[in-house]
């Protein structure tokens, strides 16, 4: 099944290295074959995803991302969960938990959260708007590899959809001492996670970075 | 007997670990690199600097924040006068005795499972690294996949009492107040994600190489 590529010294004169890629995960040295539109392209030896071929359009993932930069507005501005409990109501917002966790002595707490939450999807909006504004239009804007690259570092700090589940544990949890009332931030949050997973997967960061070599 | 293929490091290559642009590499048996990637301005490496011992510093601290994670309390809830604290196990022992199954196994798996599993297997990988092991290459890989991926769900509890805390605010009535077990619980979960990121999968393919060779 895995053919060598022959001599390892002289490879790189054999074969132009634009159609040579190693695996990010055991770097596995390999010819990457066309990928037709919709398929993949996975490493002869542990079978890591290398190259997916997606639509090379990128006027979808752009879509999304002005959708993506609204809802992340609305769900910071909004009521987020309400508090009923007889006559007693209390009307909380996506930041008021951050705020109240640095009251309580925990400014660290708080500050992971507000940037798990807050400011590393806020980073990823800009970001991915910086990067796919000027490639959508055939341009380069200065430093743009680099923000792509910032972009995937990124990623894993990303957490709204975590809190999401945490607002639907929370709900079960105070189910029984009073009423839980979601306000608009909630549905705003829950469309943003939808939307910026949909603008991710609809761009294939190959395509982004292969334009390094060839702004058209 | 498969002849493997050669990795990029032994067609003097370096994959960018980042944007996967494969950059000329440095001749072999020089291991320090201070080059940057031309296209994205990472730092290039053939293998991640100092994996290992990055990876095992980090697991070695997650597990000993592990330990007041879970024996502090992580909320306390102040009732009229009442005040009561709860662990995470607490927190799910409440929930399957009042009969919210599912609740309980997701808080279950998130707070409790995810992070052991991770620091499990992040061991297992470092010593079968360490150990030159050749078995179950490819199965390997998918489990530091896996793991890498998983383990910011972890962070749900801490969301949980974030939330917990700017709801029930009714003053004397009630309130409740972070512990400090969610401190150390957000250590944990934030360390083990650095002790993964540190790991570099690659190593666990380079001791077929040596033997094949």
């Amino acid at each position: 099944m895995i053919s060598g590529l022959g001599d390892p010294r002289d490879i790189v004169k054999r074969i132009p290295a634009m159609h040579l890629m190693a695996c990010h995960e055991c770097d596995f040295l390999q010819k990457i074959p066309q990928v037709p539109e919709g398929a993949a392209a996975l490493c002869a030896r542990c079978g890591t995803v290398l190259v997916r071929n997606k639509p090379k359009s990128f006027q979808r993932p752009l879509a999304l991302l002005v959708a993506g930069a609204i809802l992340f507005v609305m769900f910071n501005t909004f009521p987020f969960l309400t508090f009923k409990q007889g006559g007693l109501e209390h009307r909380t917002y996506v930041v008021s938990g951050i705020r109240d966790l640095a009251d309580q002595g925990m400014p660290q707490l708080a500050a992971l959260v507000a940037f798990n939450l807050l400011i590393a999807p806020g980073l990823h909006l800009l970001a991915f708007l910086y990067v796919l504004v000027p490639v959508s239009l055939n341009r380069r804007a200065p430093g743009m590899f680099r923000v792509f690259r910032y972009l995937r570092l990124l990623q894993p700090w990303h957490m709204v959809e975590i809190f999401m589940l945490g607002v639907l544990v929370s709900m079960v949890k105070l189910a029984k001492m009073a009423q839980i009332v979601p306000g608009v931030a909630v549905y705003s949050l829950t469309a943003f996670i939808f939307v910026m997973a949909a603008a991710s997967a609809a761009v294939d960061p190959h395509e982004v970075w292969e334009r390094w070599e060839d702004p058209r | 007997m498969k002849t493997p293929g050669p990795t990029a490091r032994d067609a003097g290559l370096v994959a960018c670990s980042v944007c996967h642009l494969l950059c000329p590499g440095q001749p072999p048996g020089r291991q320090a690199r201070t080059d940057k990637c031309p296209r994205c301005g990472a730092r290039l490496y053939s293998r991640k600097p100092d994996s290992i011992a990055r990876s095992w510093a980090l697991v070695i601290a997650a597990c000993i924040f592990y330990i007041p994670a879970n024996v502090l309390p992580m909320t306390t809830v102040t009732s009229l006068g009442t005040v009561q604290s709860d662990t995470i196990m607490s927190g799910v022992i409440y929930f399957v005795q009042s009969g919210s199954w599912p609740i309980a196994l997701v808080i279950f798996v998130a707070s409790v499972f995810v992070p052991l599993l991770k620091l499990f297997v992040l061991s297992y990988l470092l010593i079968s690294v360490q150990r030159r092991s050749r078995s179950r290459l490819k199965d390997r890989t998918r489990l530091y996949l896996i793991t890498e991926a998983v383990g910011r769900w972890s962070m749900l509890d801490i969301f949980v009492v974030t939330i917990l805390v700017a709801l029930v605010h009714l003053g004397a009535l009630a309130t409740i107040q972070a512990g400090p077990a969610a401190l150390h619980f957000a250590a944990v979960v934030v360390i083990t994600m650095f002790a993964a990121m540190s790991f570099d999968p690659r190593l666990i393919w380079d001791a077929k190489e040596k033997t094949d060779e």
